[in-house]
């Protein structure tokens, strides 16, 4: 038992730093994914037939590609065409754009989840596509798109350890530098499975809260 | 509707078949066709030109591994892949470099035809499980000797002597060793000694170590100038440079010393004592200098034999 508590005491500064790495990886690749997929699934359910094309051409070809190929073409290809993207910017723009993908999705299957005549009732009554949406449509669909969005954002937070193999000094990199000071494996990847749960649980009473207050008797 | 998906499936998998069939057959004549002279198909390479005969006088005396060998007529070598002119297997499949050919004279001088060499890879890290469980005969893969591993192997050699060092572009003239890299990107395996050093004695900003999970991948962020500097043991860094010696060069001011042994058995000293005459004849007689000027020295930078420590 002290052997466990060992590695993670004797290594403190490492743990610290590999975890602070993910949370700021998490947070910037959150806010820029979930911009960027709520304006494609925004496109997605708009009536101009081009956008609709576009953000469904984004989520076909950004979502079968494996994360560590979006990470490698940044990292290996981009610098190729003389674009200088440091490593963790290249990590938080491969987050975004994948999970981007993901969370188009989401948005759009809550937008479908309000009836149509919600949406004829809102036009019928004058109001511009811009209002149907932010006014009437998105209110009823958020609450339908907490419990997918939570699971893709935890997706995500894993997600984050891909960077490790592109020099991103994160949660996902100790192991490699706790193989070379000789530490058991074992307790080395428990302690970090213990990381994930505790960045976890703020996310999971998030959701427990939203669904709370959007609840609505039906 | 749904015939039309069956068919389209069908026609998709039947194409991915027929490449996949010629590409099994086009493969054994490429190679095959690849081998020099009356040289037997075989899957290892010399790119040192040095000819290897089996010695069949040879005789170990007290030797368990040397029986085993005996009677099974081919030796089980633990080997590296993934070292370019060190210890490496190429997409045709031939194993080529300093340790395979190192590895492949000490199979000579054992009486066994280096075509006849089983190769196994072994990572670093099973390396003293391998040995001791008599899965291997012998290991030949940048094993440093250190007395953490006495313990548990016994080591011939050393027959390389290397050290940690930097691999820039040839067109670099501001990094002229680990003092001059401040400022400077450098690159390794994450979490890897050599890393780990450069960040322990601040080298260099802790925002300009840059780690990837292999050295190749290092090697293309330098060509690409993402980085200025590979570091980890020379051997490793000329295998690079060698690689591509109109672009890559090694610095040449090694600081740390690492010792390459053959990693043995830890009691069978009568082995361990043929093993390193042997090493010393091929220090001598010059065919350690051809395999090293045929392999890692294509990288530019010349080196001598080392000397033998016997314990």
């Amino acid at each position: 038992m002290s052997e466990f508590l060992h590695v993670l005491t004797d290594h403190w500064s490492l743990f610290g730093q590999g975890f602070g790495n993910t949370v700021k990886l998490f947070l910037i690749a959150a806010v820029g994914s979930l911009v960027l997929g709520t304006l494609l699934g925004a496109f997605r359910v708009s009536p101009i037939p081009a956008l609709r094309w576009f953000g469904g051409s984004y989520v076909n070809i950004v979502r079968n590609t494996p994360l560590t190929l979006v990470f490698a073409f940044l990292v290996f290809a981009v610098p190729k065409l003389d674009v200088d993207l440091d490593y963790f910017t290249a990590a938080t723009v491969a987050l975004t754009v994948y999970t981007a993908a993901f969370i188009c999705e989401v948005i759009r299957s809550g937008v479908n989840t309000v009836a149509p005549g919600q949406a004829e009732a809102a036009r019928a009554l004058g109001l511009t596509f811009d209002q149907v949406l932010t006014q009437v449509v998105l209110p009823q669909a958020l609450r339908s798109m907490v419990p997918p969005m939570m699971s893709v954002l935890i997706a995500m937070l894993k997600n984050t350890t891909v960077a490790a193999g592109f020099s991103v000094l994160e949660a996902g990199a100790i192991p490699a530098y706790m193989a070379e000071f000789g530490e058991p494996q074992f307790y080395v990847l428990l302690w970090i499975a213990i990381g994930f749960l505790i960045l976890i649980t703020p996310l999971v009473l998030l959701q427990r809260l939203l669904e709370r207050k959007w609840a609505v008797a039906r | 509707m749904g015939m039309k998906r069956v068919a389209v499936f069908a026609a998709t998998a039947a194409f991915a078949f027929s490449l996949t069939a010629c590409g099994e057959e086009g493969t054994p004549t490429a190679s095959g066709g690849g081998a020099s002279g009356a040289a037997p198909a075989s899957d290892t390479c010399t790119s040192s030109g040095v000819a290897l005969t089996a010695d069949s006088s040879a005789a170990v005396s007290g030797s368990p591994t040397f029986d085993r060998i005996k009677s099974a007529g081919k030796t089980v070598v633990g080997v590296k892949f993934d070292q370019p002119n060190l210890g490496y297997k190429d997409t045709a499949g031939k194993r080529c470099g300093f340790d395979i050919e190192i590895a492949q004279y000490v199979s000579a001088k054992l009486g066994v035809d280096p075509a006849k060499i089983e190769y196994k890879e072994i990572p670093s890290a099973n390396r003293e499980t391998a040995i001791k469980g008599g899965e291997i005969d012998y290991y030949v893969g940048t094993y440093s000797i250190t007395d953490k591993r006495k313990a548990d192997v016994a080591f011939a050699g050393p027959y390389f002597v290397a050290g940690q060092d930097l691999l820039v572009r040839k067109d670099e003239s501001a990094i002229t060793g680990k003092d001059a890299l401040k400022g400077k990107k450098v690159c390794s395996a994450t979490g890897s000694t050599p890393i780990q050093r450069v960040r322990d004695e601040k080298l260099t900003e802790p925002e300009n170590i840059v780690e990837f999970k292999t050295y190749s991948e290092c090697v293309s962020q330098l060509l690409d100038k993402k980085v200025d500097a590979v570091t980890t043991d020379d051997a490793i860094l000329k295998g690079y440079a060698a690689q591509n010696p109109a672009e890559l060069k090694v610095v040449g001011q090694p600081f740390s010393t690492e010792k390459y042994g053959i990693g043995l058995a830890h009691d069978d000293k009568a082995l361990r004592d043929y093993v390193n005459n042997q090493i010393e004849a091929a220090f001598k007689d010059g065919t350690w200098q051809k395999i090293y000027d045929g392999t890692l020295g294509k990288s530019g930078s010349p080196a001598t034999p080392p000397t033998l420590e016997r314990y």
